[in-house]
């Protein structure tokens, strides 16, 4: 059988690994420009649900399973709360970075950075996992699963 | 007259919020379906976060990311960052709902808000059956 | 260690729960794995907050400077004598009710959503206590989201039992979501005119403006409505009846101790320690609103609890009523008023919780709540009626029980101000009370069992004594309603101290 859509399947070849770049552009270059974690992340979920909607659930479930998604999900909220949790244990208060280098600047901005990569990775699972939890309902995500 | 001028050219962002919020808080009390009422509620949240950060801005301001020039004006990045929280709550509020929806749509198979209260009642009257 | 532990327990008492919940959620599979750590991360988080208690009991104030940058600018956690009492009802109640919860979820649920249930119940319990900690009026909008979504969540998790659940938790959904909103909208205007959102920054910088500004009449309107809607204060309290009646056991005796509680606290924060009363709505319009609405509010929940037939149900509606008593004392707008309601706020939790603990474990035993399939069962179920009988008189308002405690001071505080109307209309839904009390009391003990009434099946298991693990929790409850009822220096010597300082604020 041949594949329907074969224009937008290849825009979408194409689109995809564009749109992952950019998301990581916003999430890592958004000390010196607008962007961030929240930012970063939905670009990101956009370019796995394009995906999705283009090349079918299965070819979705392929490429990332569920599980994986609700383990970076949490993972990502775990790590926001430990590097807070880490300038707590350091000698000083949740979510004060400074203590986790050197210099204080240097710990800000270590520590905005490790917050931002959890904040990025939690929301662009929860968005994934959104899409996908309507999507794949009824075909596949039984009682068991959830 | 010079005042209501004054409110329609200087205040107009705050005429489009409320008339926005209107239109989500009638569609939420006035549908009966209910994705269309979560519709609503989405638009009545969004009103009002679009309130927010046009409040934020400042004449002239540009974004609000230090450029090192003196004298720079900046827009007030707090309503930016309040929102961008507040729209992750609305993004988790309408995925919950709309799960709610779902759910409900299996369970009595219709999501026509009448339809499910008259189920309700039938539940109540079997539940509490006179002796 | 003391002091390391003074200066965190603030921030402490919500991070370990809040931060528990995705742990749970990244490790869970077996759900009795993820009750033992949420009760081990409750019992640590009840710690915290009974540490606080007694730290702030002299009247000191703890303050938590989020990230090292103090306030204003910061994000202050600010635990002063309220704020601790309200954590201290916040995760007694959560320890409470994990401990009630093994049994009583694994019969309630499908177990692939027990592990679910813990995670949601994490989550709205830290949402509770971010409310009652923090000094930040967006932070507070935050927080009041994360315990409602959480909510949402725990009472949709009925709908496997009962579909009801699931149009209640979507009723709830839309009325909380508005209610945020509004809230969001006052916390707006509040920000628009002072620039700053720490509350007690909020309180000064209000106080320098001219009082009769519309934008800020605008505020105090919203986040009033907006927590109305929270409280479940009449006449927007619909919601409320068949969330409490059809979410898990486990959920309601969580949301019905603590829910509402929460919001009255931030109401009674923004109503007396930021606007003050002789600020934007005055203290007068304040009370022309809240007071008729809290009696109305209490005379309709009684009705309607005297007519329901579904003992849950009952006993939803009497909530309805109860607020009505913690709001009747804000409204008398009078120190002795204010204590009256704390004093209550707590026998309430008390009582309440165990209550809907024991007809928890009627659910564990039987499928049915409804009235007249309870008729005997106090002859199965002994210990457990005489727990409920026991709280039921707390609700009631008898002698020698928290509730009378209660009722007694609001009595007085009604009378100190010369509301005769009000204390009759007290006294007139305490016999209410007495009446839907009455109707489950005469069902347990006096009706005979009617198993096979009109062709119903009759179970096949003859009715036991629920779990020795179900009933301790409901009888430290039970008992514990009793002990504050006689031994008072913990109720009302906190809201002696919480009455004085809104009273000094509020001037």
């Amino acid at each position: 059988m041949t594949p329907r859509h074969l224009v937008l399947r290849a825009v979408a070849v194409l689109l995809a690994p564009a749109i992952l770049l950019f998301a990581l552009y916003v999430q890592f270059h958004a000390d010196y420009s607008p962007g961030g974690g929240f930012q970063a992340g939905v670009v990101f979920a956009a370019s796995l649900i394009l995906h999705a909607l283009i090349f079918g659930a299965g070819a979705a479930r392929n490429l990332i399973a569920m599980e994986h998604l609700r383990r970076a999900m949490a993972a990502g909220v775990l790590l926001y709360g430990l590097t807070g949790a880490a300038g707590m244990t350091l000698g000083g208060v949740f979510l004060d970075y400074a203590p986790l280098a050197q210099s204080a600047q240097a710990g800000r901005h270590v520590g905005v950075f490790l917050v931002e990569l959890g904040v990025g990775i939690t929301v662009a699972a929860t968005i994934v996992a959104i899409f996908r939890a309507f999507s794949e309902h009824r075909q596949d995500i039984g009682q068991e699963d959830w | 007259m010079d005042n209501a001028l004054q409110i329609l050219t200087e205040d107009y962002n705050a005429i489009i919020a409320t008339f926005l919020m209107m239109i989500g808080l009638y569609i939420v009390m006035s549908r009966a379906h209910l994705i269309k009422k979560i519709l609503g509620l989405n638009l009545f949240q969004n009103a009002v976060f679009l309130f927010y950060i046009s409040a934020g801005k400042v004449g002239g301001g540009t974004a609000p990311i230090l450029t090192g020039e003196a004298g720079a004006i900046y827009s007030n990045p707090l309503p930016h960052v309040l929102i961008l929280t507040a729209i992750v709550v609305g993004v988790a509020t309408m995925g919950l709902g709309l799960a709610i929806v779902l759910r409900i749509h299996e369970a009595y198979g219709t999501i026509e808000e009448d339809e499910i209260a008259q189920a309700d009642i039938a539940d109540d009257t079997r539940d509490e059956d006179r002796e | 260690m003391s002091e390391t532990l003074a200066l965190h327990a603030p921030a402490l008492v919500i991070l370990l729960p809040l931060l528990t919940a995705p742990l749970c959620f990244l490790f869970s599979r077996a759900a009795n794995g993820v009750w033992a750590t949420a009760l081990l991360v409750s019992l640590l988080s009840f710690l915290c907050a009974a540490f606080l208690l007694e730290k702030t009991f002299d009247g000191r104030v703890l303050s938590y400077h989020f990230g090292g940058f103090p306030p204003p600018l910061g994000i202050e956690y600010r635990i002063d004598m309220m704020s601790a009492l309200m954590l201290l009802i916040v995760a007694g109640a959560s320890l409470l009710g994990l401990l009630f919860a093994r049994r009583s979820v694994a019969r309630e649920l499908p177990a692939a959503r027990q592990s679910a249930f813990y995670v949601c119940y994490l989550l709205c319990a830290s949402g509770l206590l971010g409310v009652a900690a923090t000094n930040d009026a967006f932070n507070m909008f935050v927080f009041l989201e994360i315990s409602s979504l959480a909510a949402y969540a725990l009472i949709a998790l009925g709908g496997d039992r009962d579909r009801r659940a699931l149009s209640a938790a979507y009723n709830y959904l839309i009325m909380g979501t508005i209610g945020a909103t509004f809230f969001v909208i006052g916390v707006f205007f509040l920000y628009a005119a002072t620039g700053t959102l720490n509350m007690t920054d909020l309180a000064d910088r209000l106080h320098a403006l001219p009082v009769g500004s519309r934008s800020l009449y605008a505020a105090e309107a919203f986040i009033i409505v907006g927590l109305a809607l929270k409280i479940a204060l009449f006449p927007l309290h619909v919601w409320l009846p068949n969330a409490y009646a059809f979410a898990p056991s486990a959920a309601t005796v969580f949301l019905s101790a603590a829910a509402a509680k929460v919001a009255i606290y931030a109401l009674v924060r923004f109503l007396f320690s930021v606007f003050g009363l002789d600020f934007a709505i005055g203290g007068e319009t304040l009370n022309a609103v809240i007071l008729p609405t809290a009696m109305i509010g209490m005379i309709i929940g009684s009705f309607s609890a005297i007519f329901a037939r579904h003992a849950k149900r009952i006993f939803a509606y009497s909530s309805i009523a109860q607020l009505g008593y913690m709001m009747l004392g804000i409204g008398l707008e009078s120190r002795e008023g204010l204590e009256a309601s704390f004093v209550y706020l707590f026998n309430h939790a008390l009582a309440k919780s165990a209550i809907f603990m024991a007809l928890g474990c009627i659910a564990y035993q039987q499928a049915s709540m409804k009235l007249s399939d309870l008729h005997g069962i106090a002859r199965d179920m002994p210990w457990t009626m005489a727990a409920f009988t026991i709280a039921a008189l707390s609700l009631i308002g008898a002698p020698l029980t928290g509730g009378f405690i209660g009722k007694w001071l609001l009595m007085d505080a009604a009378l100190a101000q010369g509301f005769w109307l009000i204390a009759l209309v007290i006294a007139a839904v305490s016999l209410m009370a007495v009446l839907y009390v009455w109707r489950v009391i005469e069902a347990a003990y006096l009706k005979a069992p009617t198993g096979r009434r009109r062709g119903a099946p009759r179970a096949e298991a003859p009715r036991r004594e629920a779990p020795f693990s179900m009933l301790l929790p409901l009888w430290i409850a039970a008992l514990l309603s009793v002990y504050f009822g006689v031994d008072t220096r913990l109720p009302v010597g906190a809201a002696e101290i919480i009455a004085d300082s809104l009273e000094a604020a509020g001037q």
